[in-house]
């Protein structure tokens, strides 16, 4: 699998998921610059998270207008498997390649801690590792987690089975004590319609070594690199 | 001439910021406040005199950058 990590002034995640993805893959993926107008022959982009350009205007707003978003819409819309995390889950919405956006948490505050998910749907590219239902634990670390789509919006996700992790509880049980963020549906990740473009708040190359405390993020990139080589 | 690009949420989309701003006024004792919503205001410097040239240049900023449409309805003003 050739992988590839955008980094947009303010990134500051693209290390962990460097290292992450190189666990799983046997050798690093390449950094690119966001002003780069090609990018190379790659089997899975990834937009990491941070704070590009300080969140100004709206989280991933400036990143998605940033050059090398053009060829980033143009990839996914050839088949190429795009992972958007925390910030980049925001570019994503922000590009038009996913639906609904990210708005201010429901307590107005940062959250840093770890979350149950649960996994939905049945992703054969990030989630192929992973079995239905199965509850895992990642970490997230956000002020704009808040997902929001309108209804119609929130219906064909989930009828297309576009969802892809919910925010639960250990039991793998959704509500809105256990939503840390006022998430529509308890949403924490979606799929694009042709199930190729991934974004997600929670941050899985953050539980993926042992001195992490808990290594459920692994089985993410190991699927990748099974789904992609 | 100057562009005033007000972005505001739209109807039926919670406004967290705005929830927090209502209560805070109620703890100071502003009685009588009834939802309060949150929004932005951009100023442009525009190089024209041509109002509707501006709006119609204006128009497709908001569209593109200046508001996400998913979430935010935007108005433009315009002064000298």
């Amino acid at each position: 699998m050739k992988a590839g990590v955008i980094v947009f002034p303010g990134s500051n995640r693209e290390v962990d998921m460097v290292d992450a993805l190189t666990q799983s893959m046997g050798a690093a993926p390449e950094l690119i610059w966001h002003r780069e107008t090609e990018l190379p022959d790659l089997d899975l982009i990834v937009l990491p998270g941070g704070f590009s350009y300080g969140d100004y205007l709206r989280s991933g707003a400036m990143a998605a207008r940033s050059p090398v978003m053009k060829e980033v819409v143009r990839k996914a819309a050839d088949g190429v498997a795009v992972l958007g995390v925390c910030n980049g889950f925001q570019m994503l919405t922000e590009a038009g390649l996913l639906p609904g956006a990210l708005m201010r948490n429901r307590s107005l505050k940062f959250i840093c801690r770890n979350v149950h998910l649960k996994i939905d749907g049945d992703n054969k590219i990030f989630s192929g590792k992973y079995s239905a239902g199965q509850v895992i634990n990642f970490p997230v670390a956000h002020h704009d987690g808040n997902y929001f789509a309108d209804d119609e919006t929130l219906d064909q996700l989930e009828g297309e089975g576009q969802v892809g992790f919910r925010y639960c509880d250990t039991d793998g049980q959704s509500s809105d004590t256990i939503n840390p963020n006022g998430s529509a549906r308890h949403i924490a990740g979606i799929f694009n319609k042709r199930g190729n473009v991934l974004g997600m708040m929670p941050h899985p190359e953050n539980h993926v070594e042992a001195l992490h405390g808990c290594t459920d993020g692994r089985a993410l990139f190991d699927g990748l690199v099974e789904a992609l080589s | 001439m100057k562009a005033i690009v007000y972005v505001t949420l739209k109807n039926g989309v919670l406004d967290p910021q705005g929830k927090a701003i209502e209560h805070a006024l109620d703890g100071l004792g502003f009685d009588g406040v009834g939802e309060v919503r949150q929004g932005k205001v951009i100023e442009l410097e525009l190089d024209t005199d041509d109002q509707d040239a501006a709006r119609a240049q204006v128009g497709d900023m908001c569209e593109k950058l200046l508001a996400n449409t998913v979430i935010e309805d935007y108005s433009i003003d315009f002064a000298d």
